[in-house]
């Protein structure tokens, strides 16, 4: 399906902000094509495709605000769906803590489009499929994965002048592959915004590597343990401790960031000098739209440089109560690191456990973001920088905080997404970490 | 519906415009009541039936969905969020060469869904060139035409929405008066309105109901820095507005003083109560690493039900579909057959769509099966999974168990896990009895952390609300617990439980499985429970 111009977009959110008799209007009008591929037991079980347009309006009297949506555009629905949006407003509660819609901005676009994932078609979902099963075949595994690709664009205007366009795309590939006897399981994924740098081919073989190599695991006994972080191991736990950067969050004093006796820790050392996280929309290797949800421009910022907290993410009404400047949030998390692949951590380790992917993790204690959760899909043991054998997947129960105190050494960041492939992308790197916290052993598979 | 989606929704995640368009579109109030009538829902369906069945389709299912759903978001006393959402479509699956072809649309004209089960038949025609086995589907006997309503006494949608932000922002006001620092509370209405028809000849039509009141109540101790939270102890429900009348018989008071709920909520009552024991919390005593006997509260076990029997013994994980995703399952079939001692002789598990006030009732699933109750595990035994039409065959049943389900008129209907419950024990016990046997035990009340490994094995869990057992005597709130299990040492564990008289339901609203994800509503019931010498570990970290 294809999306209306961007002039025909411009044109329906300028005429319902025109429209609306309330104080302030904000129309959002955002589509996406949604493609997915789904395959186990090497058979494809489903396939779709899902195409659909929204108007969002926000409107507000005072400091009564109301929502509605729609997916129709005729001048009639356009009207119809501001009048609803006007009269949730004048039924609501005056919401003490709003904040006028944001005035007009320039914002710096963003590489966030691939032509060639937006042309993706039902033919080559079906070769992503094939290629994954059928090599498993050819050597008596077993494969489930999914494919998903996304085409989207979002665009919004406001009484106040100002106006965005921005189109993006994604590509969301995993696969895990089994041996027959259930023995052995491996896993791969690849999060891309162009298609082309993306080759289900080769990928396979990495899942199929490790479903071999993991059958006849040997029993470690849990403790603390020096352990390689796959990229995709590391970034379940880090993402879970982003969470908690939020100003007010530290301020209220329900986070680490909070600081005893009141006041938050901007400025403190709380990880490893090594440790730095930005956000950065322009990165081009994972670009993001250049506003944030509430269409504030997003910066190229650090939320930790040198382990020390540089950065709260401010929400524009707390960054008024505190006097600070509201600045976009980050759309993306970069962690920087060195030039190794996680090959060559392994390499120059002496003993150590190598774990491909976490999985199941939860918080246990948001005061010290202590997290548990389990390997999966590949788990080894290195000696004398050789994998020397696989291992029985452990639980862990560690935080972060901790473990990012605890580095030997960061390696080259890789494109990540999220577990379900939407929303966020990031760059972490493998990482090398002393004293990691294994609890128990886990007999699954 | 994704946990995802209510995190942003309910603030719990940055959002800006927050209407997720997973949820549909949203909507005044006042169109939360009513529903499409149902003589053009089955003028729709049979063009639908027809179209399907003309394009070579040999069966058809068509569902028309109306979901709606209502959120009233506060904290303190703030209003942050209220939020009306519709979405509503026909989803047409059919299988014509033997294979499943599924198109939705959200067109609702007799040639617009005729279209729709045209391209179903399409697709399905394309999937069967690389089919490898066709479709088998247990039969099903068409029901003609009836109609099936949730049980409720008090349609939420109908309560207008000032009424809700008052509740919600006296329970507030009398947390923090109890002394909490922070308190968020959230109002979830659900109704989902679903037409099925078949070419099996049955039209059935249902309404359904789902209400949940979640609350988290924050304390903090400034000066050493520490927080600590106590959530709500109450469940998300199958019932109407009348779940918040906070009627007595919905009270129950276990042995030391602690209130939880069964068919009847006290918001209020339960937020008093959080905001003391949260405070309680910054100054209890961290918990000694060991072995202990758990006694666990069905507030408590529902989850640990969830997650290490009603996922273990579902048919799709155990054959390897989810392997990508949620996952395998250590209950293969074989040890079905072998008679495998899954639990400890007093350990029955059923899997229920009929029990009334819990998530999974209805009439009949999304498949049009009639919905029923069935054993999975007997006096400790593996007996049976869950399974649907296409799956019925393998466990060699001639029909389904009726748990098929899907989240949205657009999305595919699958199996889906029933209402997994453990019987309540035989024998007349009381909790107080149960725990005068403790030597050295820890209470568990409330639903913590909770995870497990993608087989059922490993799993850890944490709760709300810890107290000391020792020498048959409840002692002091505790904290810093989480204990360690596998499945089945865990449940040959189990050495007592309850009677009938303390049975209760605990539920989620978030039950995820599929790719593309889909949510799905269940409850799992139980009396309190012991469980004999659990590895319990402490979770207290210094961060320096």
């Amino acid at each position: 399906m294809s999306f209306p111009t961007e002039a025909e977009i411009k044109a329906i959110l300028l005429k319902v902000v025109a429209m609306s008799k309330a104080d302030e209007c904000t129309a959002q009008m955002s589509g996406a094509t949604d493609g997915n591929i789904r395959f186990a037991l090497n058979n494809v079980s489903t396939s779709g495709i899902v195409s659909d347009t929204e108007l969002a309006v926000q409107v507000a009297f005072g400091k009564r605000v109301g929502s509605a949506t729609i997916n129709e555009y005729s001048d009639a629905a356009l009207e119809r769906v501001v009048r609803r949006a006007e009269d949730l407003a004048k039924l609501a509660p005056e919401n003490p803590e709003f904040v006028p819609a944001v005035g007009k901005q320039t914002y710096r676009a963003s590489n966030t489009f691939s032509a060639a994932t937006a042309a993706i078609t039902p033919e080559y979902r079906a070769k992503v499929a094939s290629d994954s099963i059928g090599p498993c075949k050819a050597e008596k595994l077993i494969a489930a994965g999914f494919l998903s690709d996304s085409n989207a664009f979002v665009a919004f205007a406001n009484s106040r002048g100002n106006y965005g366009y921005q189109t993006s795309t994604m590509l969301d590939y995993t696969c895990t592959v089994r041996t027959e006897d259930g023995r052995g399981s491996g896993w791969v994924a690849s999060n891309v915004q162009d298609s082309t740098s993306f080759n289900a081919a080769n990928d396979i073989r990495t899942a199929m590597r490790k479903a071999s190599a993991s059958a006849d695991a040997r029993a470690l006994e849990p403790g603390k343990y020096t352990v390689i972080l796959e990229p995709a191991a590391a970034a379940g736990l880090i993402t879970f401790m982003m969470r908690f950067f939020d100003a007010r969050q530290a301020d209220e004093g329900r986070s680490f960031l909070s600081k005893k006796g009141g006041g938050n820790k901007l400025g403190e050392q709380v990880f490893d000098p090594r440790v730095n996280f930005s956000s950065d929309p322009w990165n081009p290797e994972a670009p993001v739209v250049p506003w944030d949800e509430n269409w504030l421009p997003r910066e190229k910022t650090f939320l930790v440089e040198g382990g020390k907290i540089a950065n709260l993410n401010y929400s524009r009404f707390w960054a008024q109560k505190q006097g600070k400047r509201a600045a976009g949030q980050p759309g993306n998390l970069l962690m920087s690191g060195g030039t190794k692949t996680t090959a060559d951590l392994v390499r120059s380790t002496e003993k150590g456990i190598l774990v491909t992917r976490t999985w199941y993790i939860r918080m246990v204690d948001p005061q010290t973001v202590l997290l548990t959760g389990l390997t999966r899909d590949g788990t080894f043991f290195i000696e004398n920088g050789q994998i020397k054998y696989p291992l029985k997947n452990f639980r862990f129960n560690e935080s972060p905080v901790i473990m990012l105190n605890n580095i030997d050494e960061l390696g080259k960041p890789v494109r990540m997404g999220d577990d379900n492939g939407r929303g966020s992308v990031m760059m972490i790197p493998p990482m090398k970490l002393r004293d990691f916290t294994f609890t128990s052993l886990s007999d699954a598979v | 519906m994704l946990r995802r989606d209510f995190l942003a929704i309910t603030g719990a995640i940055a959002g800006g415009l927050a209407i997720p368009s997973a949820f549909g579109k949203a909507i005044a109030a006042e169109d939360l009541q009513g529903g499409i009538d149902i003589a053009v829902k089955k003028r729709l369906a049979d063009a639908a039936l027809a179209a399907a069945t003309g394009a070579g389709a040999t069966y058809c299912d068509v569902r028309i969905g109306r979901y709606l759903r209502q959120f009233v978001v506060t904290r303190e006393a703030n209003v942050e969020n209220i939020v009306n959402t519709e979405s509503t479509g026909v989803g047409i699956r059919v299988i014509a060469k033997g294979a499943w072809g599924f198109a939705a649309t959200n067109d609702l004209s007799t040639d617009g869904v005729a279209a729709a089960a045209r391209q179903a038949a399409a697709i399905a025609v394309a999937n069967s060139r690389s089919q490898t086995a066709p479709v088998q589907l247990a039969p099903v006997k068409g029901v003609g035409e009836v109609t099936w309503k949730t049980p409720i006494v008090r349609n939420g949608m109908t309560v207008p929405v000032k009424d809700k932000v008052d509740m919600l922002l006296q329970v507030n006001a009398a947390a923090m008066a109890a002394g909490a620092d922070f308190f968020n509370s959230t109002l979830f209405l659900v109704n989902e309105q679903k037409y099925f028809a078949s070419t099996d000849g049955s039209y059935i039509d249902q309404d359904v109901h789902r209400i949940w009141a979640p609350f988290t109540a924050t304390a903090i101790d400034k000066a050493s820095g520490k927080f600590r939270t106590r959530d709500g102890l109450s469940s998300p429900m199958g019932m109407g507005f009348e779940f918040l009348d906070a009627a007595l018989s919905g009270k129950f008071e276990m042995p030391n003083g602690v209130v939880v709920y069964g068919k009847s909520y006290d918001m209020k009552a339960d937020a008093i109560a959080a905001a003391k024991q949260a405070r309680a919390k910054l100054t209890a005593p961290s918990v000694k690493a060991g072995k202990y006997d758990l006694v666990l509260d069905p507030t408590h076990i529902f989850l640990t039900i969830h997650e290490s029997v009603g996922h273990a013994l579902e048919l799709d994980r155990v054959l390897g579909y989810e392997a990508n995703y949620a996952g395998t399952s250590f209950a293969t079939t074989d040890k079905r057959d072998a008679g495998f001692q899954y639990g400890s002789a007093k350990v029955n598990f059923t899997a229920d769509k009929t029990e009334p006030t819990s998530l999974g009732y209805v009439g009949y699933d999304d498949e049009g099966v009639k919905t029923k109750k069935w054993d999975l595990i007997k006096a400790g035994k593996l007996v049976d999974y869950q399974s649907v039409r296409d799956q019925a065959h393998i466990l060699g049943k001639t029909e389904s168990d009726g748990c098929c389900y899907a989240d949205n008129w657009s999305s595919v209907q699958f199996q889906r896990m029933a209402n997994v419950s453990l019987k309540p024990g035989p024998d007349k016990l009381s909790v107080a009895q149960m725990i005068a046997g403790v030597e050295n035990g820890v209470y568990i009340f409330g639903r913590g952390s909770y995870s497990i490994d993608q087989q059922r094995y490993n799993a850890q869990f944490g709760g709300q609300l810890f107290y000391e057992i020792k020498n048959g005597k409840i002692g002091a709130q505790i904290e810093d617990v989480a204990y360690q299990m596998r499945t089945p040492e865990f449940w040959n564990a189990c050495s007592a439980i309850c009677d009938a008289s303390d049975y209760r339901l605990g539920g989620s609203f978030f039950d995820g499985k599929g790719q593309p994800s889909q949510a799905s509503a269940v409850s799992h019931g139980s009396s309190t429970a012991r469980f004999d010498g659990i590895n319990v570990i402490n979770t207290a970290r210094s961060l320096g």
